[in-house]
């Protein structure tokens, strides 16, 4: 039996996203739009299936970011986030 | 020499002849999940049909157990690349569970437990295409494969066979779902190699 199912913390993100955003995304943090719980992305859930990402709250279970890789491009849905701060140079 | 096709006597496919563009063969059942594994109890577990209207055609786990069963025979086919061939599966043709639901939809979001869905036409539930199965190779449907029961719809990729199913709402226009929002094809035939929108 594989263990595929379980999920990784966030810090599997920093890949995927480097496509996507100019910035280590996994410092960010995320506010939940199911519970409020503010989590830093390297916390979050992440259950990988191919070249999709589902990185869930680590409170209440609901999706907070999803990215996929697909033929053409990087999809990436952030309707779970309330807000992601990111740490930027000040 | 013969001057009838062989094909037309339905000559069965080897097995390299099943395997879709892009994918391989396995032996292994790999587990892929986009969420945490449901903890369902039978005696709280219900399946609904809900139409276009709003009719609820609701099933608990004895009155679905008491419908006939059929046990298909399928290769699967996982947008991961991975292809399974000959799985034996026990379940309940959604044509019995459609039979006395009026309906004028075209399309089905199917609801899972976790909050997972995904849609399809109609038409692809229907004539033996698609079933709701509780049994996986003679024995019960493990949770990490779905169960206490999930969808199997074995002509699309996999993502379409919800595990958890819960229910199938029909619809008069077609909602995408978890990862069709997402970029993934809206029918998703692997013969065709419809992976992402747009193939």
């Amino acid at each position: 039996m594989t263990t595929q199912h379980e999920y990784v913390d966030g810090n599997r993100l920093a890949g995927p996203l480097a496509d996507v955003f100019a910035v280590d995304i996994t410092a960010a943090s995320t506010s939940c739009i199911g519970c409020g719980r503010r989590s830093v992305v390297a916390q979050l859930h992440v259950y990988v299936v191919g070249e999709g990402y589902v990185a869930r709250c680590p409170g209440c279970q609901d999706p907070v970011l999803r990215y996929a890789r697909t033929s053409t491009g990087g999809v990436l849905d952030l309707r779970g986030t309330l807000s992601l701060q990111v740490p930027l140079p000040g | 020499m013969s001057i009838v096709n062989p094909g037309f006597f339905g000559r069965r496919r080897g097995p390299s002849d099943r395997i879709p563009p892009g994918q391989y063969a396995t032996e292994e059942f790999p587990v892929l999940s986009a969420g945490p594994t449901p903890n369902i109890h039978l005696d709280r577990w219900a399946f609904t049909i809900t139409t276009e209207a709003g009719v609820e055609h609701t099933w608990s786990w004895d009155e679905l157990q008491a419908l006939p069963h059929e046990t298909p025979t399928v290769d699967i086919h996982c947008v991961t690349t991975w292809s399974k061939l000959d799985t034996s599966w026990e379940g309940v043709s959604l044509d019995v569970l459609l039979e006395d639901v009026e309906t004028a939809a075209d399309y089905a979001l199917v609801h899972s437990y976790g909050g997972y869905t995904t849609n399809l036409p109609l038409d692809d539930l229907l004539e033996g295409q698609a079933w709701v199965v509780f049994g996986y190779e003679g024995g019960p449907l493990a949770p990490e494969h779905g169960g206490p029961a999930r969808l199997l719809v074995p002509h699309l990729y996999f993502w379409k066979s919800a595990k958890w199913v819960r229910g199938i709402q029909l619809l008069l226009q077609d909602e995408p779902g978890f990862w069709e929002t997402l970029g993934y094809h809206e029918y998703g035939d692997p013969w065709r190699e419809q992976r992402y929108a747009g193939d």
